[in-house]
Order: C-alpha cells, then sequence, then structure tokens
C-alpha cells in the first residue's frame, strides 16, 4: 500500500464526520465500520453526530427466515423514494457464534434499490446480539440520520419467536409472517405476534394465506378494546411488488397515529432513556474489565474454590462489585 | 471503550454476465468460517453496482469471481471506478477462469491478485488476512 492510500485509511474520525456531514458516501461507510468496531474516538463522534439528526422515521422489519423480508424492504424503499424522501436501509444477518463469522447475503435480493444511488444500504452481522439487532445498529441509525436519511428501515436477522429487540429501535414495527408455518396456535404465542404495529403475510399466493390472515385478525381482536391503533394486515406478494403500496400507505398512517397521539415523541423519549443507561452500563463494564488491578479478573482459583463449594458465585459476584466500587472512586470513567 | 472490534468485510461477488456462482459461494463460505463478514452481490453485476456495494459496506477487500472471459474489460473498468470514488484502497482479487497470459494486464490495471483452479481457500484465506496486516 503507498502512501496516499495509507493516508486515505487513516483518516481520522473526526474528519469523517465532517465529510460525512457533507454528503460523503466513502466517509459515512467508513465511519459506520469504525464506531461498529468500536475504535477509539468512537463516543466522542457519536456525541458530534447526535446535533446533527433530525428524528428520521425508522422502520422495522422483522421475521423468520424465508419469510421475504429483504425483498419487502427493497420494495417499500423505492415505494419510499417515489414519494419523494430519501431512505437508509440497515439490513442484519446472523454472525456464527464459533467464528464470528458471517454471510450477508440481503443484498442479494435488494435489486429494484440498486438502481437508485440515493439509497444507502449497509449490511451487518448481528456479532454477538441475540434481539435481532447488531450492537452497533442504534449508533448506525444515528448516523444514517445525521446523513440526512428522512426514513430509515431495519431488517432484522431472521427471528422466531422472542427476539423482539427490534421494538426498541423503531417507530413501526411489521412482521412479516408467511403461510404454512403452524396453525392458529403460533399467533397466540406471546413475543414477536405482540410486536406488530403492521402485519404482513408475505407470499400471499401460497395456499393457506388467507387462513393465516384469518387467524393474525382473530389473534389481534382478542385484545381489541385495549388497544387505540388496531394492527392492520396486509397481505403481499414481495417479488412481485404486490401489496407494497397499500403497506407503505399503512405504515404512513402509523405515523401519523403516532404523531397525533404524541405517542412518537414518547416512543423517543423511552429510547433515549434506554440509550443512555446502555451506554453508561457498557461503560462501568469496560471499567471493570479494564480493572489495572486485576482483582476483577475471575481467577482459575476462584473458579476451583466455586467449583469445590468454599465459594458460591453470588459471594464472588459481590466482590467484584464492591471492588469496582473502590476503583470507581480513584478514578473518572 | 477499549477493546476493538475490528472485523475484515469482504466483498464477494460476481461481475458481469457469468451465471456460475458455486465458486463464489465456496469462497464466500471458507471466508465465513475464517470469522470474516462476507458481503454477497449475487449474480450479473456491473463494475459499477461493485464500486457502488464495496462504497456503502465499506468492504477491506472485493472478491471477484469471473469465469466468462470478459475479465480483461470488467476489472479495469472496476478498478478505475473504485479509484474514482476514493476507495482505490480496497484491495480486489479475483478468482476464476484467467489465462495465465491476462494476469499482467490485470495487475498493470490495479488487481492485487489472482487466483484460480488449484488454489485452496487456505491459501485465499491467508492471503486476505495478509492485506489487513499490510495497512
Amino acid at each position: 500500500m503507498n502512501s496516499s492510500e495509507k493516508t486515505q485509511r487513516d483518516n481520522s474520525i473526526f474528519e469523517l464526520v465532517d465529510r460525512m456531514l457533507n454528503g460523503s458516501v466513502r466517509a459515512l461507510g467508513r465511519l459506520i465500520t469504525l464506531i461498529e468496531n468500536e475504535v477509539p474516538g468512537s463516543l466522542e463522534a457519536l456525541k458530534k453526530i447526535y446535533y446533527h439528526t433530525k428524528d428520521a422515521y425508522v422502520i422495522g422489519l422483522t421475521g423468520a427466515p424465508g419469510t421475504g423480508k429483504s425483498t419487502l424492504v427493497d420494495r417499500i424503499a423505492v415505494e419510499i423514494r417515489r414519494q419523494g424522501f430519501n431512505v437508509g436501509i440497515v439490513a442484519i444477518d446472523p454472525s456464527s457464534p464459533f467464528t464470528g463469522g458471517a454471510f450477508l447475503g440481503d443484498r442479494v435480493r435488494m435489486m429494484s434499490t440498486s438502481k437508485d444511488n440515493d439509497i444507502y444500504i449497509r449490511s451487518m452481522g448481528t456479532r454477538g446480539s441475540l434481539g435481532g439487532l447488531s450492537e452497533a445498529t442504534a449508533s448506525t441509525v444515528k448516523i444514517l440520520d445525521a446523513f440526512g436519511k428522512d426514513f430509515i428501515l431495519i431488517e432484522t436477522a431472521g427471528t422466531g419467536q422472542a427476539e423482539v429487540d427490534v421494538i426498541k429501535e423503531t417507530d413501526t414495527t411489521v412482521v412479516v409472517c408467511v403461510p404454512g408455518l403452524g396453525d392458529e396456535i403460533q399467533t397466540m404465542k406471546a413475543g414477536m405476534m405482540e410486536i406488530g404495529d403492521i402485519f404482513v403475510v408475505n407470499k400471499a399466493d401460497l395456499k393457506d394465506a388467507d387462513r393465516l390472515a384469518g387467524d393474525i385478525e382473530t389473534m389481534l381482536h382478542m385484545g381489541y378494546e385495549s388497544k387505540e391503533w388496531i394492527p392492520p394486515i396486509i397481505k403481499t406478494i414481495a417479488t412481485k411488488g404486490t401489496g407494497v403500496v397499500t403497506l407503505v400507505g399503512e405504515i404512513l398512517n402509523h405515523r401519523e397515529y403516532l404523531v397525533k397521539s404524541d405517542l412518537l415523541k414518547s416512543k423517543k423519549v423511552r429510547r433515549i432513556k434506554q440509550e443512555i443507561m446502555e451506554i453508561a452500563k457498557n461503560k462501568i463494564i469496560d471499567k471493570i474489565n479494564n480493572s489495572s488491578k486485576g482483582a476483577n479478573q475471575v481467577s482459575d482459583a476462584l473458579l476451583n474454590e466455586i467449583m469445590l463449594r468454599e465459594k458460591d458465585p453470588y459471594t464472588a459476584a459481590e466482590e467484584i462489585v464492591d471492588n469496582f466500587a473502590e476503583i470507581f472512586r480513584k478514578s473518572t470513567i | 471503550m477499549t477493546v476493538q472490534k475490528k472485523k475484515l468485510r469482504v466483498l464477494i461477488g460476481k461481475l458481469g454476465l457469468d451465471g456460475h456462482d458455486r465458486g463464489a459461494k465456496i469462497i464466500a463460505r471458507a471466508l465465513r468460517d475464517a470469522g470474516m463478514e462476507v458481503i454477497f452481490t449475487g449474480l450479473r453485476k456491473t463494475p459499477q453496482d461493485i464500486t457502488r456495494i464495496a462504497v456503502e459496506e465499506d468492504v477491506d477487500v472485493i472478491g471477484i469471481s469471473l469465469l466468462s472471459g470478459a475479465h480483461e474489460t470488467l476489472l479495469p473498468e472496476l478498478c478505475r471506478l473504485l479509484k474514482e470514488n476514493d476507495a482505490g484502497d480496497i484491495a480486489v482479487i479475483v478468482g476464476g477462469i484467467i489465462p495465465k497470459d491476462d494476469i499482467p494486464v490485470l495487475k498493470q490495471a490495479g488487481v492485487k491478485a489472482v487466483f484460480g483452479p488449484g488454489d485452496t481457500t487456505k491459501e485465499i484465506i491467508k492471503y486476505v488476512r495478509s492485506i489487513e496486516t499490510n495497512e
């Protein structure tokens, strides 16, 4: 690598923030990488970026693997663009629990958006997160917001019943279902089937699509009276684009409902609160892990004591916390 | 934030009119299992498509699979576009059916390495990792 290329790679994170704010897609891409990798200066960069965010509207799509999320995101993005808005996409796929590697294949389905250079797509591995998102999703959304995206679409990794983290980051959550994955009992389960602001029955040309839509409707009506927003159920055939205009219409309806009822504001407030606690928690854990005294390391000797029932894990944990309190008094985080 | 979580990000893609993607999939799988994040593009991408994806995804390496014979047209164009888009630092490597005589032309255009039949996934992983340490 020659020296000018070297310089290019060594761009300081703050210079990248400036270039990103001036519209450089290259800088935007670099910045997301650096912040995802938590390089030194990441938090400082995010501090600066925050003041340039404008509350972009965040839409999450979640559902089982192979239900058509990527194809739907592609079609939704094009439709939102057609209505004159800027769109960014964050597409998440699983990282290996064994090697940390990931096969990020969502772009393969994003054929329509590939013709529109103003749609920014970023693929991310979950990198150990278990809720369907990646740890850096929230930061990435902020960067895209500051870059000037009006709408940000998050596509979760394929999810099952309990990976519901997407609701923490999104204003509208779309749960994508397909026929053939079980009977009406599946729609009664807590978790995934509770989080949809909108339900999509994709692959609606398959047998039993109507039955699935009916089952979801029945499920929703059981909680009818307590809800002001009754999640609509939209049948789509994403590969043909069928139902996508209706779906985007309902997303915008939901947004209007949130704005009018002031729920959008309370959602955002809740999100900020949760984020502050999350950052603080991470900083404290970092601090414990990096403690120079080494007293917080769980030593082999300690583990052995616990195995031999000479000590219990609860006391060991308490000692780490007490020790941390002491370090905390002596230094700044 | 003291622990860096750097992961190699590699684009694996098919350039041009060439539907044979088994090789690309094998490489993608091998790199995934070597702990890298592989962004798979699918078939029939133009040099413009690949450039855009590489920039948006901020990959460290672009691995192009090409068996159509159009390498002397498409690869120099890809390298040119990368430079034009401030992404000339992304290493381009190629695998597929590339006649030996054509390799100097490709290297001249900016391709960093060419792999072909007989090269093992181990060698490719080793090479991709070496790109990172050279930075």
